[in-house]
């Protein structure tokens, strides 16, 4: 395995991603708008995205940036769909804070 | 016509599908007239296959596979046929009875309500009787066994609207699987010792094996439990007399011609095993003869007619026991054979009685029917002269044969035969009783006989045919000192004595010893003077002082007018503790001890989801929170147990 990126060290790139998925579990579960959840929800899929093509280089596969594609694929998807409830759910509560919908519950 | 033969079986299957599923489509002639095409078919096929197998002269049976049906290892038995002397014996009564009877039953059901059901489960009866008689193994006969059970216990139960109908239903259902028992363990253990079920098999393993002696009187037995069930002997006897609730054609045929009879035919099918098994077949031949005098004592004083005729069966049945007890199975077969014809004809006459009373069944409502319904009274006489045992209808030559065998068992013989004739005489007298009183004496019928006339052709034809039958069956076997025709005990060579067995029970001394030919003369001419006396007292009792039946009796009397109480100490015994035990069970230990155990589950359950639904915040945040502490405690769980 080649220890180093464009002779950057591989523990950079993933130390990178680790803090990126921090920030973003983080902003998922700290901030209380929807659009900024959706946000933190991206930033944790690239994240991930980061670790693939970082073991995609070092070991020579490109099996991994294969899945990078498959992953943006399903975020953009994701996203369509998301932004799309986020503004239906806007114009019935004029709002995109997430604590107030808590209607279904016990 | 050999090759036809399956036909005899698959026909009365054919006529039950086709009256049960076009139940509602077809008229009810047309259902009768298949219900007995369906037996009179199997009936000719039979007969003619009969000629071509030549009984007489082949030894070896004919035996059709018909499909395999469980292999299991070692365990092998096929849907098969055995066709022998026996099977067609049994055969040719079960189709040739079974055809007047279902052309009997199209005139006396005519009107009556689920006519096409009768006969659907009629043909259902037939189907399964054929199955028992005709199987080449145990596994095949049990089946047919079970499911006579089951037509036996449908047409009891008729007229399942009537709480009787379906209680004595219920009862000849619950005491049958008592016998049962028996059968499986039976078959159980002669599968253990022999290693097959096949009867051809069994009958050529057991000569050869030293191991299956200490066995046999315990695996005859266990089928003597299963003959005693069907077959309604002492102590299992007491749904018969119920099992009168059923249609009187049902009576006659399941409850006095063939079903009851299953019982002997088992014996005679297994005969090899009875025939080692010494103890056993005295004790057998001991029930028989307790439950022949003990069934026809309380025949003495019954009111009913049915219940008359039921207990005769019982006490009949008894005789038939007894000749199989003391190792003379053709003796039994042939009481089997007269015993069909004869107390069919008196069931279906006294069908045709309670047709023309309209559905009277008290015989004290009777009296001086002989001028009204003379073909039904000829015959019901004819075959009330047979079973009593006067010479030359059939009975006397059956009852005699059997007595004369019986006389010759070693050491028991002569008790034995004392109990036989005493009940002969009990059943001359019971018989007459019934005939004087019903036939001559007073009228005592509600209409004083206005309405009363012959049923029509479908019902006195069979009785007609039945008394002819009542009559000659009697000549295939006959005395030395008469005749000497002994046409049955040749045909049944081949099944019931082949070679080695014969030796091997010589030595057990099952097997009867020869008497002289003027003490058989004398042993016949005493059990004809009996039946006389019989005959004699019910004349002075019943005709000349002309007594009048009542039902308050005293003393004995009354005991045997309650039947010995039987019904009433069963009760106590068994009936009475069960429900108690059920009640227990049902009310107590249900109730407190099942009901609050699942009670308590659902109820700890629902407050245990009362607590954890709080998790249900409706916040997303709180989700996400929970799916980050479930996916970081995953992921130490992945890391300490090391991926």
């Amino acid at each position: 395995m080649n220890q180093a990126v464009s002779g950057i060290p591989i523990e950079f790139f993933l130390g990178l991603a680790g803090i990126l998925f921090s920030i973003g579990v983080l902003g998922v579960l700290i901030r209380r708008n929807a659009v900024v959840i959706f946000m933190s929800v991206e930033l944790i899929l690239n994240s991930v995205n980061l670790v693939f093509v970082t073991f995609s280089k070092s070991l020579f596969s490109v099996s991994g940036e294969v899945i990078v594609f498959f992953v943006m694929a399903i975020a953009a998807a994701e996203a369509a769909v998301g932004l799309a409830l986020v503004i239906a759910i806007f114009r019935q509560k004029k709002s995109a804070n997430v604590d107030e919908l808590q209607s279904l519950k016990w | 016509m050999l090759d036809l033969f399956p036909l005899v079986v698959l026909l009365p299957l054919l006529g039950f599908l086709h009256n049960s599923f076009l139940r509602n489509k077809i008229p009810h002639r047309f259902a009768g007239a298949i219900g007995t095409l369906a037996v009179f078919l199997p009936f000719c096929i039979t007969f003619l296959a009969f000629s071509e197998f030549r009984p007489m002269e082949r030894t070896a049976p004919h035996i059709i596979t018909l499909f395999p049906w469980i292999h299991v290892g070692d365990f092998q038995v096929d849907f098969a046929y055995q066709i022998d002397q026996l099977s067609f014996y049994m055969t040719l009564i079960i189709t040739g009875i079974g055809t007047l009877i279902h052309l009997y039953s199209m005139g006396y059901m005519k009107g009556e309500e689920g006519y096409t059901r009768f006969f659907a489960y009629l043909n259902l009866f037939i189907f399964c009787m054929l199955n028992l008689v005709l199987s080449d193994n145990l596994v095949l006969t049990f089946l047919g066994w079970e499911g006579v059970g089951l037509c036996s216990y449908l047409l009891i139960g008729f007229e399942y609207e009537k709480s009787a109908a379906a209680n004595a239903g219920m009862k000849a259902f619950i005491l049958n699987r008592i016998g049962d028992v028996g059968f499986i363990l039976g078959t159980g253990f002669l599968f253990w010792l022999t290693g097959s079920l096949r009867y051809s098999e069994i009958a050529s393993a057991i000569p050869g094996l030293n191991g299956f002696l200490p066995y046999a009187d315990l695996v005859a037995l266990f089928f003597f439990i299963a003959a005693m069930g069907k077959s309604a002997q002492v102590p299992l006897y007491v749904w018969l007399p119920d099992a009168m609730a059923g249609p009187t054609p049902v009576s006659a045929l399941i409850h006095a011609a063939t079903m009851v009879t299953a019982g002997i035919f088992l014996i005679a099918r297994l005969n090899i095993v009875f025939l080692v098994a010494p103890n056993t077949s005295l004790f057998i031949a001991c029930i028989g003869a307790f439950t022949a005098i003990f069934a026809a004592t309380i025949g003495t004083l019954q009111t009913d007619i049915k219940k008359i005729l039921a207990y005769s069966t019982v006490s009949q049945l008894g005789f038939m026991f007894l000749a199989m007890g003391v190792g003379s199975y053709v003796a039994g077969l042939f009481h089997l054979m007269t015993h069909a014809f004869f107390k069919a004809l008196l069931f279906l006459g006294a069908g045709s009685v309670i047709h023309a009373l309209h559905h009277e069944q008290n015989i004290r409502k009777m009296g001086g029917l002989f001028g009204k319904i003379k073909v039904t009274a000829i015959t019901f006489l004819v075959g009330t002269v047979a079973i009593a045992g006067i010479p030359p209808f059939s009975g006397f030559f059956s009852k005699d044969l059997i007595l004369e065998k019986v006389y010759q068992y070693p050491v028991y013989g002569p008790m034995l035969w004392t109990v036989g004739i005493i009940a002969a005489f009990f059943t001359a007298f019971y018989m007459f009783r019934l005939v004087f009183v019903v036939f001559f004496g007073q009228d005592h019928t509600e209409t004083h006989g206005k309405t009363i006339h012959e049923s029509g052709w479908t019902i006195t034809f069979p009785l007609i045919l039945l008394a002819i039958g009542a009559v000659v069956v009697g000549f295939f076997q006959t005395p030395h000192f008469f005749l000497n025709i002994h046409s049955l005990e040749s045909y049944f060579e081949p099944v019931l004595l082949p070679g080695k067995s014969y030796a091997l029970a010589h030595q057990l001394n099952t097997i009867p010893t020869e008497i002289t030919e003027s003490h058989a003369i004398g042993l016949a001419g005493f059990s004809v003077f009996i039946a006389i006396v019989g005959i004699l007292i019910a004349y002075l009792i019943y005709l000349v002082k002309s007594k009048v039946l009542h039902e308050d009796h005293t003393g004995f009397r009354k005991i045997l007018f309650h039947k010995y109480y039987i019904d009433e100490i069963y009760g106590i015994l068994f009936v009475k503790p069960y429900e108690t035990i059920s009640n227990g069970i049902g009310l107590v230990f249900d109730r407190y001890v099942i009901d609050h155990f699942f009670v308590g589950i659902g109820l700890g359950l629902r407050s245990l989801g009362g607590i954890m639904r709080r998790m249900q915040t409706g916040f997303v945040g709180d989700y996400a929170l929970y799916i980050s502490i479930g996916s970081f405690f995953i992921i130490i769980y992945l890391l300490v147990k090391g991926v």
